[in-house]
C-alpha cells in the first residue's frame, strides 16, 4: 500500500508524531547533562573571582584548589542578590564584590576586589554579546582590567569616585575607556557606581580599622 | 553500489575542490566571518558544523520518503535544530570555555545556509551513504576555510596561535604592534575575498 504523504492527516500525524520525539529527546539530553553544566557553571564563576584576585591561567583542578585556599566566606545581599567575597591572599585581606549592569547589547558583569585600604586590588569584566575587538575588550583585554588596579573607590563622604572615563584628569580614581566601545565604558562606570554604592558603609568600616591599626604614614597616603 | 565508488568519492571530494561551500556556492558566509578571531572557536566551529551536517544530511536522508512534500523545509529545519541543541548541550558540558566564546553562533547554525542547502540539493534525493559524505565533505570544506581564517587573524591581530605566543617578545620591543583590525569582522571578510580569489584563479586555470 502506498501512502499519500500529501493528505491533510497523513501531515498533521507526522508532525505530530515527530515533534513528540524530538521534545523526548531533548529533554532526555537536558537532564543527562545538566549536573556537568552546572559545575562548569560554579567553577566558571570562581575562576573569574580568582580573576579578580589577579590570579590567572589556572585549569579545573588548580582554581578549585586555590579558591577554596583563598575565599574565606561568602555574604549574598537579599534584595539584589549581590555577592561579597571575604578572602585573604598574600596575607591581605581583599573583599570581592560581584557587579551587574548594562552594555552596549547586553548584560554585563564584573568582579572587582577591594584592598583593606578601600582601593581597588583587581578587576575582572565579563559580557553577555558585546562586539569583538570593541566591547568585548572589556572581557579579553587583561591589560585594561589591570589599569583599575591601585584607583581609590570612595571619597571621604563614602561617595563612589572610582570611574571610566574618555579623558582621564585624575589619575587616582579614573580609568581610560576602552577605544571604539565609548557606550560599554559607560556602562562599566555606570555598573561600578551602581554596584559599589551599597558598600560604601561596609568600605569605610573596614578602612577606619585598618587606619586605627596601622602605623600614621599609612592615614597620609590615604 | 560499493562504499568508496567513484560516484561517491566525488560526493565527498567536490565540495573540498571545486563546489566548495564558501568558496563556490557562496553559502554560510555570515559565521564564517564571526567566529575567526580566533583560531581555537573556527576549528571548534568547523567540526560543529560538520558533524551536524553529516547527521542532518543522513537522518533526513533516511526519512526522505516519508517527508510531506508540503512541510519539507519545517521538517529539515525540527532535525538540525534538534541536533543543533544537543551540540549546544553536550559543547555547554563538556567544552564550557569554547561554548561562551562561541555564545550565540552554535544556536545560529540552525540557519546555517550550508545546512538546509544541503538538505534540500543533496539529502532530499540521495540515500543515506552518499548524504554523509556529502554532509562530512561540506562540513569539512567550511571548517577548512574557518581555520584558514582563523588562523591569520589570529596570528595577526593578536600575535598568537590557539593562545600560544608566536610573535617573540624581542619584536614587541623593536616597536612591532598587533594588527587591531584583524580582530574586526571585517578583515574576515576581506580574508575570505582573497581565499575566493586564490580559489578561483586556480579552478578556472584548470578548466
Amino acid at each position: 500500500m502506498k501512502l499519500n504523504t500529501n493528505s491533510n492527516a497523513y501531515i498533521i500525524i507526522y508532525s505530530a508524531v515527530m515533534v513528540v520525539i524530538v521534545a523526548f529527546l531533548l529533554a532526555f539530553v537536558y537532564q543527562a547533562l545538566k549536573p556537568m553544566q552546572d559545575a562548569n557553571v560554579a567553577l566558571d564563576v570562581k575562576k573569574q573571582i580568582l580573576y579578580s584576585l589577579n590570579i590567572r591561567n589556572l585549569d579545573g583542578a588548580e582554581a578549585e584548589a586555590k579558591y577554596a585556599e583563598v575565599v574565606k566566606t561568602e555574604k549574598e545581599d537579599e534584595n539584589n542578590g549581590q555577592k561579597a567575597y571575604e578572602c585573604q591572599i598574600d596575607g591581605k585581606n581583599v573583599t570581592v564584590v560581584s557587579l551587574k549592569g548594562m552594555g552596549l547589547w547586553g548584560g554585563i558583569s564584573g568582579y572587582l576586589a577591594i584592598d583593606e585600604e578601600g582601593k581597588v586590588y583587581g578587576a575582572y569584566f565579563n559580557h553577555e554579546g558585546e562586539t569583538a575587538g570593541l566591547g568585548a575588550e572589556i572581557k579579553d583585554s587583561q591589560a585594561w582590567q589591570e589599569k583599575f588596579i591601585g584607583k581609590k573607590i570612595w571619597d571621604e563622604n563614602g561617595n563612589v569616585v572610582l570611574s571610566v572615563v574618555k579623558k582621564v584628569e585624575d589619575p587616582a580614581t579614573q580609568v581610560d575607556c576602552v577605544t571604539g566601545a565609548t557606550l560599554t565604558s559607560n556602562g562599566v562606570d555606570a555598573m561600578l557606581k551602581d554596584g559599589l554604592k551599597g558598600f560604601q558603609t561596609y568600605a569605610i568600616g573596614r578602612m577606619l580599622e585598618t587606619v586605627a591599626n596601622t602605623d600614621s604614614t599609612k592615614v597620609v597616603e590615604e | 553500489m560499493a562504499l568508496f565508488s567513484k560516484q561517491n568519492k566525488e560526493v565527498f571530494t567536490n565540495p573540498l575542490n571545486v563546489d566548495h561551500p564558501i568558496l563556490g556556492q557562496v553559502l554560510g558566509i555570515c559565521s564564517a566571518l564571526a567566529v575567526t578571531s580566533q583560531l581555537k572557536p573556527a576549528i571548534v566551529m568547523g567540526l560543529a558544523v560538520t558533524v551536524i551536517t553529516a547527521f542532518s544530511n543522513v537522518i533526513i536522508s533516511i526519512i526522505r520518503n516519508t517527508i510531506p512534500n508540503r512541510i519539507r523545509i519545517v521538517v529539515q529545519l525540527v532535525v538540525v535544530a534538534a541536533l543543533v541543541t544537543i551540540v549546544s548541550q553536550i559543547l555547554k558540558a563538556f567544552a564550557y570555555d569554547v561554548s561562551v566564546q562561541l555564545s550565540v553562533y552554535v544556536g545560529l547554525i540552525i540557519t546555517n545556509c550550508i545546512l538546509m542547502g544541503r538538505l534540500e540539493a543533496f539529502a532530499m534525493q540521495n540515500k543515506p551513504w552518499p548524504s554523509f559524505l556529502d554532509g562530512v565533505g561540506n562540513g569539512l570544506g567550511y571548517a577548512m576555510i574557518l581555520v584558514i581564517v582563523g588562523a591569520v587573524r589570529e596570528l595577526l591581530g593578536r600575535g598568537s596561535l590557539l593562545g600560544f605566543q608566536i610573535v617573540p617578545d624581542a619584536c614587541y620591543d623593536f616597536g612591532y604592534v598587533n594588527n587591531g583590525m584583524m580582530t574586526m569582522p571585517a578583515m574576515a571578510l576581506i580574508l575570505v575575498g582573497c581565499v575566493i580569489w586564490v580559489h578561483r584563479a586556480y579552478f578556472y586555470k584548470e578548466k
